[in-house]
């Protein structure tokens, strides 16, 4: 029964992938990608991998999607062109090639399939004691793997300032606001964005949850109430953006580096304060994710203000 | 033959996946769509990663590894979109672009 | 006693789905973006309400059943809003009604 529900859930995947790619406008190309995402997440729940399908919604469908419908409104629509007719003797070639790379990608899928490794699932268990935290993922991504997450928001600090000086404007709000509704809507829902941020960042010590979850909850919570009419400061130059953006990477830093003076290696907790520290380090992440990524999307949006 | 469990029917999703993905990334001309294509195939090889590595319980050094690129295939994203904007700044349409 | 918790956790999840199905038909079916929205909005909000009452049943736990609550209490007003936010922005782009 629940092969079923997989198979049924494999087959709208592929379908919306396709689409996501060919779909006959960008715009329902776009859509088809989001809903794609929001699949994968249920298929990453399906995995027992709740911690990825958290991540998948609300990063790789809600916020890709966000920016990619920002992106939407500043591009001219897609040339319509005729399909041109293709001649048969390089359909055939298509095929063939097709045909030579199945096979090797069949004698991988094989391969893929025959693996028999146990993983690291045990032994991760076993240190768990050692870094004074209850989820085992949040354990590998802040203690364990500490240097990947490390790298991973300098990543994210590099796009920002990619695309900063790229030029970006201040956030503005909506150019209409056809409701009253949305405004209303934001004073409501604003400190529910933050209660559950908080919820999530606290979550992610013993459960599904983080610093990543809880930065995207923050973000949403800040485009929809710039959106709706509340001022911001430009982003790029503005010290206090960027002091709010560089706190998760250099309280990480500082901690990674601060546990020398105390006679430890790079990135080895002290055990009494392992915990405290991840936690630290975790909200001081949150609030740069969130941070981040508003800035990432009012530079894609930067130009809808001058629209009207 | 592996027998046909949740675990062996995603990896052969990621896979085909990943197909779709590349075919659109090769056979398609506007960078938007490009964009989504290289998307699809980063969620491809993240579900091949945890579906092809999950025997019994689960493991949480691919979950991490998984989170982590998420994040990176975002700022990745981010960046392409924002320098396919700016290519187009000044062949912005009237409207908009959104068709109804 | 569990088989009339059941029993009504069924009815509740069929009519839900119902619902669902026939707004997904109306969103199919309807000329335009309001009727669509129209069809749309309230049959999910209905099916919604009736599916989360269904899992409620099921949970056997107050903590589940408040998340439940919220969970549809938040996605009740940010339907509302985002409804009434396409069809403005429909009618600020010069969409018209359909008329017969």
């Amino acid at each position: 029964m629940a092969l079923v529900f997989d198979a049924l859930l494999a087959l709208a995947m592929l379908w919306l992938a396709w689409q996501g790619v060919h779909a006959q406008t960008l715009f329902q190309a776009v859509v088809s990608f989001m809903l794609f995402g929001l699949l994968i997440a249920l298929a990453w729940v399906r995995l027992d991998a709740t911690d990825i399908a958290l991540a998948e919604a609300a990063l790789g469908s809600g916020v890709t999607g966000a920016l990619l419908f920002a992106a939407l409104g500043q591009l001219p629509p897609e040339p319509i062109r005729a399909r041109r007719r293709t001649r048969w003797h390089r359909r055939l070639l298509a095929l063939a090639w097709g045909l030579v790379l199945l096979a090797p990608i069949a004698l991988l899928l094989y391969g893929v399939l025959q693996l028999e490794g146990r993983g690291l699932g045990a032994e991760v268990n076993a240190s768990l004691s050692q870094a004074n935290i209850g989820s085992p993922v949040t354990a590998v991504l802040l203690n364990f793997r500490a240097i990947d997450t490390l790298l991973e928001l300098v990543v994210m600090l590099s796009a920002v300032v990619v695309v900063w000086s790229l030029g970006a404007t201040a956030p503005s709000p909506l150019p209409w606001l056809p409701a009253p509704s949305l405004p209303a809507l934001t004073r409501l829902l604003f400190p529910v964005f933050l209660l559950t941020a908080g919820y999530l960042l606290w979550r992610g010590e013993h459960g599904p949850g983080g610093a990543f979850p809880a930065g995207a909850v923050l973000a949403a919570g800040f485009v929809l109430a710039i959106l709706s009419g509340a001022r911001a400061p430009a982003p790029d130059g503005h010290t206090g953006w960027r002091l709010l953006i560089c706190l998760g990477p250099l309280a990480f830093a500082m901690v990674a580096g601060g546990v020398l003076l105390a006679g430890y290696v790079y990135f080895e907790y002290p055990p009494r304060v392992a915990g405290l520290l991840m936690i630290g380090i975790e909200i001081a992440a949150g609030i740069s994710i969130g941070f981040m990524l508003t800035a990432l999307f009012f530079a894609a949006e930067r130009d809808h203000s001058s629209q009207v | 033959m592996p027998p046909l469990t949740s675990e062996t029917l995603f990896t052969l999703t990621a896979v085909l996946l990943f197909g779709i993905g590349a075919h659109g990334l090769t056979q398609t001309r506007h960078a938007l769509r490009r964009l989504l294509a290289l998307n699809i195939c980063i969620s491809a090889i993240f579900l091949l990663l945890v579906a092809s590595g999950k025997h019994g319980d689960t493991d949480p050094v691919p979950h991490a590894m998984v989170l982590t690129g998420i994040v990176v295939a975002l700022s990745t994203t981010a960046v392409a979109i924002s320098l396919i904007v700016r290519r187009n700044r000044h062949r912005r349409p009237p409207d908009g672009g959104l068709h109804w | 006693m569990n088989l009339f918790i059941d029993g009504a956790s069924l009815m509740l999840l069929v009519l839900g789905l119902l619902f669902f199905l026939s707004g997904t038909i109306g969103l199919l079916r309807f000329p335009d973006v309001f009727t669509r929205l129209h069809a749309l909005s309230k049959t999910d909000t209905l099916a919604l309400g009736f599916i989360s009452a269904s899992l409620a049943l099921q949970s056997g736990s107050l903590l589940l059943t408040l998340k439940l609550l919220l969970i549809t209490l938040l996605v009740m007003v940010a339907g509302a809003t985002s409804s009434s936010l396409i069809a403005g922005a429909a009618i600020a782009r010069g969409v018209r009604p359909w008329q017969r």
